[in-house]
Protein backbone atom coordinates (compact mmCIF):
# COMPACT_ATOMS: atom_id res chain seq x y z
CA UNK A 1 0.00 0.00 0.00
CA UNK A 2 1.27 3.48 -0.80
CA UNK A 3 1.24 6.56 1.31
CA UNK A 4 0.41 9.79 -0.49
CA UNK A 5 -1.78 12.88 -0.12
CA UNK A 6 -3.11 13.47 3.37
CA UNK A 7 -4.89 10.15 3.57
CA UNK A 8 -2.79 7.01 3.86
CA UNK A 9 -3.97 3.39 4.09
CA UNK A 10 -4.21 3.50 7.85
CA UNK A 11 -6.27 6.67 8.04
CA UNK A 12 -8.51 5.38 5.25
CA UNK A 13 -9.09 2.19 7.19
CA UNK A 14 -10.03 4.17 10.31
CA UNK A 15 -12.63 6.15 8.33
CA UNK A 16 -13.85 3.28 6.16
CA UNK A 17 -17.15 2.64 7.97
CA UNK A 18 -18.09 6.30 8.03
CA UNK A 19 -17.09 6.69 4.39
CA UNK A 20 -19.33 3.76 3.42
CA UNK A 21 -22.19 5.16 5.50
CA UNK A 22 -21.82 8.59 3.88
CA UNK A 23 -21.03 10.33 7.16
CA UNK A 24 -17.82 12.14 6.19
CA UNK A 25 -17.34 15.72 5.04
CA UNK A 26 -17.02 16.28 1.28
CA UNK A 27 -13.39 17.38 1.81
CA UNK A 28 -12.42 14.16 3.54
CA UNK A 29 -14.31 12.13 0.92
CA UNK A 30 -12.29 13.82 -1.80
CA UNK A 31 -9.03 13.01 0.02
CA UNK A 32 -10.11 9.42 0.44
CA UNK A 33 -11.08 9.14 -3.22
CA UNK A 34 -7.69 10.55 -4.24
CA UNK A 35 -6.03 7.85 -2.16
CA UNK A 36 -8.32 5.13 -3.54
CA UNK A 37 -7.48 6.10 -7.12
CA UNK A 38 -3.83 5.19 -6.51
CA UNK A 39 -4.14 2.29 -4.06
CA UNK A 40 -5.39 -1.08 -5.34
CA UNK A 41 -5.45 -2.76 -1.94
CA UNK A 42 -7.58 -0.05 -0.34
CA UNK A 43 -10.00 -0.23 -3.30
CA UNK A 44 -10.34 -3.98 -2.77
CA UNK A 45 -10.92 -3.52 0.96
CA UNK A 46 -13.59 -0.88 0.25
CA UNK A 47 -15.37 -2.94 -2.44
CA UNK A 48 -15.38 -6.15 -0.44
CA UNK A 49 -16.47 -4.42 2.78
CA UNK A 50 -19.38 -2.80 0.91
CA UNK A 51 -20.30 -6.16 -0.60
CA UNK A 52 -20.16 -7.83 2.83
CA UNK A 53 -22.67 -5.31 4.19
CA UNK A 54 -24.90 -5.73 1.09
CA UNK A 55 -24.95 -9.48 1.60
CA UNK A 56 -26.11 -9.40 5.22
CA UNK A 57 -28.81 -6.90 4.26
CA UNK A 58 -30.08 -8.91 1.30
CA UNK A 59 -33.70 -10.10 1.55
CA UNK A 60 -32.40 -13.68 1.34
CA UNK A 61 -30.98 -13.17 4.83
CA UNK A 62 -34.27 -11.90 6.34
CA UNK A 63 -35.41 -14.92 8.34
CA UNK A 64 -39.11 -14.86 9.26
CA UNK A 65 -40.40 -16.22 12.57
CA UNK A 66 -41.58 -19.80 11.88
CA UNK A 67 -45.35 -20.23 12.44
CA UNK A 68 -44.93 -22.78 15.23
CA UNK A 69 -42.47 -20.47 17.03
CA UNK A 70 -45.00 -17.63 16.81
CA UNK A 71 -47.72 -19.93 18.12
CA UNK A 72 -45.65 -21.01 21.14
CA UNK A 73 -44.73 -17.38 21.83
CA UNK A 74 -48.36 -16.22 21.89
CA UNK A 75 -49.27 -19.15 24.17
CA UNK A 76 -46.41 -18.36 26.58
CA UNK A 77 -47.58 -14.71 26.70
CA UNK A 78 -51.21 -15.75 27.24
CA UNK A 79 -52.13 -13.95 24.05
CA UNK A 80 -53.21 -17.04 22.12
CA UNK A 81 -56.69 -15.61 21.56
CA UNK A 82 -54.93 -13.10 19.25
CA UNK A 83 -53.04 -15.76 17.27
CA UNK A 84 -55.04 -15.19 14.08
CA UNK A 85 -54.97 -13.27 11.83
CA UNK A 86 -51.20 -12.64 11.68
CA UNK A 87 -51.49 -8.87 11.26
CA UNK A 88 -54.11 -6.29 10.39
CA UNK B 1 -33.59 3.89 11.01
CA UNK B 2 -35.77 1.38 12.76
CA UNK B 3 -38.50 0.35 10.33
CA UNK B 4 -41.61 2.42 10.86
CA UNK B 5 -44.46 0.30 12.14
CA UNK B 6 -47.44 -0.15 9.79
CA UNK B 7 -49.63 1.72 12.20
CA UNK B 8 -47.98 3.48 15.14
CA UNK B 9 -48.31 1.46 18.34
CA UNK B 10 -50.13 3.25 21.13
CA UNK B 11 -47.99 3.46 24.25
CA UNK B 12 -51.02 4.57 26.18
CA UNK B 13 -52.97 1.44 25.23
CA UNK B 14 -49.95 -0.77 25.90
CA UNK B 15 -49.42 0.68 29.35
CA UNK B 16 -53.13 0.33 30.12
CA UNK B 17 -52.78 -3.40 29.42
CA UNK B 18 -54.67 -3.49 26.10
CA UNK B 19 -54.05 -7.11 25.04
CA UNK B 20 -54.89 -6.54 21.36
CA UNK B 21 -52.24 -3.79 21.24
CA UNK B 22 -49.76 -6.07 23.04
CA UNK B 23 -50.37 -8.79 20.44
CA UNK B 24 -49.78 -6.20 17.73
CA UNK B 25 -46.50 -5.12 19.34
CA UNK B 26 -45.38 -8.76 19.52
CA UNK B 27 -46.16 -9.27 15.83
CA UNK B 28 -44.41 -6.05 14.77
CA UNK B 29 -41.18 -6.80 16.64
CA UNK B 30 -40.94 -10.58 16.89
CA UNK B 31 -39.03 -11.00 13.61
CA UNK B 32 -36.18 -8.61 14.50
CA UNK B 33 -35.96 -10.00 18.05
CA UNK B 34 -35.90 -13.57 16.73
CA UNK B 35 -33.21 -12.71 14.17
CA UNK B 36 -31.11 -11.02 16.84
CA UNK B 37 -31.34 -14.18 18.93
CA UNK B 38 -30.47 -16.35 15.94
CA UNK B 39 -27.45 -14.24 15.02
CA UNK B 40 -26.20 -13.92 18.59
CA UNK B 41 -26.70 -17.52 19.73
CA UNK B 42 -26.54 -19.36 16.41
CA UNK B 43 -29.35 -21.84 17.12
CA UNK B 44 -33.12 -21.68 16.48
CA UNK B 45 -33.84 -23.12 19.95
CA UNK B 46 -31.82 -20.40 21.68
CA UNK B 47 -33.33 -17.75 19.39
CA UNK B 48 -36.78 -18.88 20.51
CA UNK B 49 -35.72 -18.57 24.16
CA UNK B 50 -34.48 -15.01 23.50
CA UNK B 51 -37.78 -14.24 21.74
CA UNK B 52 -39.98 -15.59 24.55
CA UNK B 53 -37.91 -14.09 27.39
CA UNK B 54 -37.77 -10.69 25.68
CA UNK B 55 -41.53 -10.37 25.33
CA UNK B 56 -42.27 -11.92 28.75
CA UNK B 57 -39.96 -9.32 30.24
CA UNK B 58 -41.36 -6.51 28.11
CA UNK B 59 -45.01 -7.26 28.88
CA UNK B 60 -44.22 -7.54 32.60
CA UNK B 61 -42.50 -4.15 32.63
CA UNK B 62 -44.67 -2.24 30.16
CA UNK B 63 -46.25 -0.16 32.91
CA UNK B 64 -42.77 1.06 33.96
CA UNK B 65 -41.70 2.01 30.42
CA UNK B 66 -41.60 5.79 30.38
CA UNK B 67 -41.29 6.26 26.66
CA UNK B 68 -37.99 8.14 26.83
CA UNK B 69 -36.73 5.95 24.00
CA UNK B 70 -38.86 4.44 21.25
CA UNK B 71 -40.60 1.12 21.87
CA UNK B 72 -38.26 -0.41 19.30
CA UNK B 73 -35.09 0.75 21.08
CA UNK B 74 -36.52 -0.38 24.42
CA UNK B 75 -37.30 -3.85 23.02
CA UNK B 76 -33.88 -4.13 21.39
CA UNK B 77 -32.30 -3.28 24.76
CA UNK B 78 -34.25 -6.06 26.49
CA UNK B 79 -33.50 -8.49 23.66
CA UNK B 80 -29.77 -7.67 23.78
CA UNK B 81 -29.69 -8.30 27.54
CA UNK B 82 -31.59 -11.57 27.19
CA UNK B 83 -29.23 -12.72 24.43
CA UNK B 84 -26.12 -11.80 26.44
CA UNK B 85 -27.47 -13.56 29.54
CA UNK B 86 -28.08 -16.70 27.51
CA UNK B 87 -24.58 -16.51 25.98
CA UNK B 88 -23.08 -16.27 29.47
CA UNK B 89 -25.07 -19.31 30.51
CA UNK B 90 -24.22 -21.29 27.37
CA UNK B 91 -20.59 -20.27 27.11
CA UNK B 92 -19.33 -19.17 30.54
CA UNK B 93 -15.77 -19.04 29.19
CA UNK B 94 -16.61 -16.16 26.83
CA UNK B 95 -15.50 -12.79 28.09
CA UNK B 96 -18.10 -10.44 26.67
CA UNK B 97 -16.42 -7.33 28.03
CA UNK B 98 -13.38 -7.71 25.79
CA UNK B 99 -11.43 -4.55 26.51
CA UNK B 100 -9.94 -4.50 23.03
CA UNK B 101 -13.38 -3.96 21.52
CA UNK B 102 -13.13 -0.22 21.95
CA UNK B 103 -9.47 0.14 21.07
CA UNK B 104 -9.58 1.88 17.68
CA UNK B 105 -6.20 0.46 16.66
CA UNK B 106 -6.69 -3.17 17.61
CA UNK B 107 -6.74 -5.77 14.86
CA UNK B 108 -7.78 -3.61 11.95
CA UNK B 109 -5.09 -4.33 9.37
CA UNK B 110 -6.48 -6.33 6.42
CA UNK B 111 -4.42 -9.24 5.13
CA UNK B 112 -6.74 -10.53 2.36
CA UNK B 113 -6.79 -8.59 -0.91
CA UNK B 114 -8.79 -10.79 -3.26
CA UNK B 115 -11.53 -8.73 -4.91
CA UNK B 116 -14.56 -11.03 -4.80
CA UNK B 117 -17.03 -8.13 -4.84
CA UNK B 118 -17.84 -8.72 -8.52
CA UNK B 119 -18.90 -12.34 -8.07
CA UNK B 120 -22.49 -12.92 -9.24
CA UNK B 121 -25.37 -12.92 -6.73
CA UNK B 122 -26.17 -16.56 -7.43
CA UNK B 123 -22.67 -17.48 -6.25
CA UNK B 124 -22.66 -15.16 -3.21
CA UNK B 125 -26.20 -16.04 -2.13
CA UNK B 126 -26.03 -19.76 -2.95
CA UNK B 127 -26.70 -22.16 -0.05
CA UNK B 128 -22.96 -22.52 0.35
CA UNK B 129 -22.36 -18.78 0.19
CA UNK B 130 -25.02 -18.13 2.83
CA UNK B 131 -23.51 -20.81 5.07
CA UNK B 132 -20.10 -19.16 4.76
CA UNK B 133 -21.62 -15.79 5.66
CA UNK B 134 -23.47 -17.20 8.69
CA UNK B 135 -20.34 -19.00 9.86
CA UNK B 136 -18.28 -15.81 9.46
CA UNK B 137 -20.81 -13.84 11.54
CA UNK B 138 -20.59 -16.50 14.26
CA UNK B 139 -16.81 -15.97 14.50
CA UNK B 140 -17.27 -12.32 15.55
CA UNK B 141 -16.67 -11.71 19.26
CA UNK B 142 -20.06 -11.22 20.97
CA UNK B 143 -19.67 -7.51 21.70
CA UNK B 144 -18.78 -6.75 18.08
CA UNK B 145 -21.46 -9.08 16.76
CA UNK B 146 -24.19 -7.37 18.79
CA UNK B 147 -23.33 -3.97 17.30
CA UNK B 148 -23.02 -5.44 13.81
CA UNK B 149 -26.38 -7.24 14.03
CA UNK B 150 -28.20 -4.13 15.22
CA UNK B 151 -26.59 -1.71 12.80
CA UNK B 152 -25.99 -3.73 9.63
CA UNK B 153 -28.47 -6.60 9.84
CA UNK B 154 -31.40 -4.79 11.44
CA UNK B 155 -30.58 -1.33 10.12
CA UNK B 156 -30.63 0.67 13.36
CA UNK B 157 -28.82 4.01 13.31
CA UNK B 158 -25.61 4.56 15.27
CA UNK B 159 -27.61 6.47 17.89
CA UNK B 160 -30.33 3.83 18.19
CA UNK B 161 -27.67 1.11 18.56
CA UNK B 162 -25.83 3.18 21.18
CA UNK B 163 -29.08 3.79 23.10
CA UNK B 164 -30.08 0.13 23.02
CA UNK B 165 -26.68 -1.06 24.23
CA UNK B 166 -25.83 1.74 26.64
CA UNK B 167 -22.70 2.64 24.64
CA UNK B 168 -21.41 5.94 23.30
CA UNK B 169 -21.74 6.64 19.58
CA UNK B 170 -17.94 6.51 19.31
CA UNK B 171 -17.87 3.02 20.85
CA UNK B 172 -20.54 1.86 18.43
CA UNK B 173 -18.59 3.23 15.45
CA UNK B 174 -15.34 1.61 16.60
CA UNK B 175 -17.01 -1.76 17.17
CA UNK B 176 -18.88 -1.54 13.88
CA UNK B 177 -15.69 -0.87 11.93
CA UNK B 178 -13.91 -3.77 13.62
CA UNK B 179 -16.85 -6.09 13.02
CA UNK B 180 -17.11 -5.16 9.34
CA UNK B 181 -13.38 -5.59 8.76
CA UNK B 182 -13.33 -8.91 10.63
CA UNK B 183 -16.20 -10.25 8.52
CA UNK B 184 -14.67 -8.94 5.31
CA UNK B 185 -11.43 -10.70 6.16
CA UNK B 186 -13.22 -14.01 6.81
CA UNK B 187 -15.31 -13.83 3.65
CA UNK B 188 -12.27 -12.83 1.60
CA UNK B 189 -10.37 -15.90 2.82
CA UNK B 190 -13.39 -18.04 1.96
CA UNK B 191 -13.83 -16.61 -1.55
CA UNK B 192 -10.09 -16.71 -2.27
CA UNK B 193 -10.17 -20.45 -1.63
CA UNK B 194 -13.48 -20.86 -3.43
CA UNK B 195 -12.21 -19.15 -6.60
CA UNK B 196 -9.22 -21.53 -6.62
CA UNK B 197 -11.71 -24.42 -6.56
CA UNK B 198 -13.70 -22.90 -9.40
CA UNK B 199 -10.57 -22.41 -11.49
CA UNK B 200 -9.55 -26.03 -10.87
CA UNK B 201 -13.07 -27.24 -11.79
CA UNK B 202 -12.96 -25.18 -15.01
CA UNK B 203 -9.59 -26.68 -15.92
CA UNK B 204 -10.83 -30.20 -15.26
CA UNK B 205 -13.94 -29.57 -17.37
CA UNK B 206 -11.78 -28.31 -20.22
CA UNK B 207 -9.37 -31.25 -20.29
Amino acid sequence: MMDHNHVNCETLLGSLSEYIDGELSPELCREIEKHLAGCDNCRVVLNTTRRTIDLVQSPAEAVPVPDEVRERLFKRLNLDDYLKPKSQ
Amino acid sequence: MINPTPQELSLEKLRAGDRAEMARMVDVFSAPVYRLGLRMLGSPQDAEDVLQNTFMNALTHLSEFEGRSSIATWLYRIAANEALMLIRRRKPEVNIEDLQADDPDAGLMPTQFVDWSGLPENELLSEEGKKALDAAIQTLPENLRMVFVMRDVEGLSIKETADALGLTGTNVKTRLLRARLHLRERLSAYYAERSQHLIREDKNDGS
